[in-house]
């Protein structure tokens, strides 16, 4: 048997690694998809007028649970249109209800939901979203269908989307239930299933939208949208900074997530006789996959280059090992893995590590039930440890970050900070602009290395409480490193503040675990993706295999 | 309403504001959600202590002992309580802790809820003439109305760590223990032989 284990830490949670990361079976939107094709969907109530503006509700029901979206579809004047998290008005507007909504409620919501941020909302209410048109190909579709035709696919396949959200939020924001008062529900155990479900509903609306519009305009004349197409449209969505704290500020979730995806391989990599059909699935799924990589569309140098990297990575793969392997050979999967991290950038190798979850659905099912943390639990500080003890800890656990030279003005080139007028993430040259004094608690290397500093100046003997008792501004670095010594992969083993910082690296890497797909970065901070493109269609559910993800017009 | 997840997220910036460093601030923000799940004033209470000491300097214990003063200054509640908190192990030994002079001291109670969840033991917490019984950070009593309840300072807090003791005698013991054995199956020889795991033998 050979030395299979996790791979480390130090190896796999620097930045370039996580940007590196694409969906697989654990991600969000497969998962949901996975809990939720047997539930009854419907569409309870559609008052679009002849302009699509209007409210409509979706329900997903099994035994005595039911969740519904509310869509409000709103008339707005083209100069007004914005992506951008500063904009106050939108297409349309979503909130996911717990149960089935009243007609007092569908009033409430409507008086709130389009206004997002400065609405209010209830515990009634699980998520909540806002989504614009793509102009482009959502006329060009109304037009084509009012005229009794398709749309254009090439026009279509260029975008990829009727609508983008440019935001959904959970969890308790602006009156949304908390987390605590729903965790126990089964079927929402994966982390961010109700936003995946949002998302899915809205997808649906987007289609009704355009059928509706479409016989408004010519009822005599109007098709409707094919299904072909319709499962080939995805939910656009524009992704900003706010995702990046978020994966630092929960520390104890981004190791499960992480922790999940290296068990998958080290699980994968241990089994000793692969079957055939086990590897004709990873064949088949690679192949498929390799279509999508062709329709992925950016005018970022950065992503292009990228998208070359992994290109060339999978003709390598394909030339080199995929004609040359034996497959009766033990341990196959951990022969290929070898393979592919000797020869293979990281593009490739996190490519190809997605594509051997897909045969695998016993290993996978149990480890997305994991994926989630009662962060809670791991707060408290063991004040009855000793110094000696976190010197260790730190030594073991962040190497990488103690060779970093934080006293030169490269390393903390960066602060991160919240603005004013949006309360939303941003980051900002620490040398040119004022503000860095707000800093967030973002910059862990940084603050773990002058914990480390500071204690090997202290009695080693001492406890943790008597150091915390002079030492309090270094209190959120001492936590972290309690929490890394039993979470491994739950820290960034880089520099967030540095000069060389591509924040879209840690926006991947969420995104990633959400589902998403064709990163089309705008800038270094922010992004457009696709969610839910290929999925299958609501009617299409309950017999839907798995591998919908790799389905591309 | 506001939810506890904008209560969290609230407290802890508006703490770090007031200029408590951001670990101080992420105890904090979780506190007065637990005071607010509570029923108890927390939100208030920490709008009137961070009003007060916005910019100003605070004090905390440079160690725990049964005897704690900071004259001629108060003790501010986020650090007490961290300090105290860290020190779980030496308050369970101490015993019996008395604190001179703090401010705002019902921002102090969920430190000491967590400390006693942490020990595993009841704590009893007197704040000049309340009293209150903290519980394993699952409930606290009081012989006052906790709500609305605001003080701005503390003389005396006493901490007194609770033993773990029955609540009731032996005897009212027995009796339950005598009702419950009606569960069990009287033994006959022939259960003793058949039904018994281990078997009458299991020194072998």
């Amino acid at each position: 048997m050979p030395d299979i284990n996790h791979r480390s830490p130090k190896e796999i949670m620097t930045l370039s690694r996580l940007g590196s990361f694409y969906q697989s079976k654990l991600s969000f939107l497969r998962s949901f998809i996975r809990e939720f094709k047997d539930w009854e969907f419907n569409k309870d109530l559609f008052e679009l007028d002849k302009n699509g503006y209007g409210t409509a509700v979706y329900s997903v029901k099994k035994d005595s649970r039911a969740y519904s979206l509310v869509c409000f579809a709103n008339e707005l004047n083209s100069t007004e249109r914005s992506d951008r998290v500063i904009a106050t008005k939108w297409d349309a507007a979503f909130v996911l209800h717990d149960g089935i909504p009243t007609k007092d409620d569908i009033d409430r919501l409507k008086e709130n939901v389009p206004k997002q941020e400065v609405g209010r909302v209830s515990y009634k209410e699980l998520a909540l979203s806002r989504a614009n048109k793509s102009v482009r190909v959502f006329e060009h579709t109304v037009d084509a269908l009012a005229s009794g035709r398709q749309p254009d696919e090439n026009t279509v396949k260029d975008v990829g989307y009727l609508y983008r959200t440019t935001a959904v939020y959970g969890s308790g924001k602006f009156g949304l239930a908390d987390r605590y008062r729903i965790k126990e529900r089964s079927e929402i155990c994966g982390p961010f299933r109700l936003e995946m479900m949002l998302v899915y509903l809205v997808r649906q609306f987007t289609f009704d939208q355009v059928n509706h519009m479409a016989k408004s305009r010519n009822p005599t004349k109007a098709v409707k949208l094919s299904d072909d197409i319709a499962r080939n449209l995805g939910i656009g969505n524009s992704t900003g900074l706010g995702m990046a704290p978020f994966i630092v500020n929960h520390p104890t979730l981004l190791h499960n997530w992480i922790y999940s995806r290296e068990d998958a391989l080290k699980q994968i990599r241990s089994i000793q006789k692969v079957e055939i059909k086990d590897f004709d699935k990873f064949k088949e799924c690679f192949e498929k996959s390799k279509l999508n990589i062709n329709t992925w569309k950016t005018d970022s140098e950065y992503q292009t280059n990228k998208i070359n990297i992994l290109i060339k990575d999978l003709e390598v793969f394909e030339k080199n090992y995929l004609l040359d392997y034996e497959f009766n050979e033990n341990f196959l999967w951990n022969n290929l893995y070898l393979w592919i991290e000797k020869e293979l950038s990281e593009e490739g190798i996190e490519y190809i590590v997605s594509m051997l979850m897909e045969p695998y659905d016993n290993i996978i099912n149990p480890l997305v039930e994991n994926m989630s943390s009662e962060e809670d639990l791991y707060f408290d500080i063991p004040g009855e440890r000793l110094v000696s003890n976190l010197i260790n800890i730190i030594k073991n656990n962040y190497s990488n970050i103690l060779d970093i030279d934080f006293d030169s003005p490269n390393e903390i080139a960066n602060f991160w900070f919240i603005s004013k007028n949006k309360e939303e993430p941003r980051v900002a040259n620490r040398h040119e602009e004022e503000g860095s004094e707000l800093e967030q608690p973002l910059a862990i290397a940084r603050d773990v290395s002058k914990l480390f500093k500071r204690l090997k100046d202290y009695e080693s003997s001492k406890t943790i409480a008597e150091f915390l008792m002079t030492n309090n501004d270094l209190r959120h670095a001492v936590r972290r490193c309690f929490i890394i010594e039993k979470f491994p992969y739950s820290e960034i083993q880089d520099n967030t503040i540095g000069s060389q910082l591509v924040p879209i690296d840690m926006l991947r890497l969420k995104l990633s675990f959400f589902g998403a797909q064709k990163f089309d970065p705008r800038s270094d901070k922010w992004l457009r993706i696709n969610m839910y493109q290929g999925a299958p269609l609501i009617n299409e559910l309950k017999n839907t295999d798995d591998t919908w993800i790799y389905n591309r017009l | 309403m506001r939810t506890s997840s904008e209560i969290e997220t609230i407290s802890k910036r508006a703490t770090k504001a007031a200029g408590f460093p951001w670990g101080i601030a992420e105890e904090v923000g979780k506190n007065i959600k637990n005071l607010e799940l509570l029923g108890v004033s927390g939100v208030e209470n920490l709008n009137r202590y961070l009003e007060l000491v916005k910019g100003v300097e605070t004090y905390g214990p440079k160690e725990i002992s049964s005897e704690n003063k900071i004259e001629p200054n108060s003790f501010c509640p986020f650090y007490t309580g961290s300090a105290l908190l860290d020190s779980a192990n030496k308050v369970e030994e101490i015993k019996n802790l008395t604190l001179y002079s703090i401010d705002f001291p019902i921002l102090l109670i969920p430190f000491i809820n967590r400390l006693s969840d942490r020990i595993g033991k009841k704590i009893k917490l007197q704040i000049d003439e309340r009293s209150f019984l903290l519980n394993l950070n699952k409930f606290i009593s009081s012989d006052s109305d906790l709500k609305g309840l605001i003080i701005e300072n503390a003389r005396i807090v006493k901490i007194e760590v609770q033993e773990n003791i029955d609540s009731f005698q032996n005897k009212v013991w027995d009796q339950l223990y005598e009702l419950s054995s009606e569960t069990f199956v009287e033994e006959t020889d022939r259960l003793k032989e058949n039904a018994a795991g281990a078997g009458l033998a299991d020194n072998d």
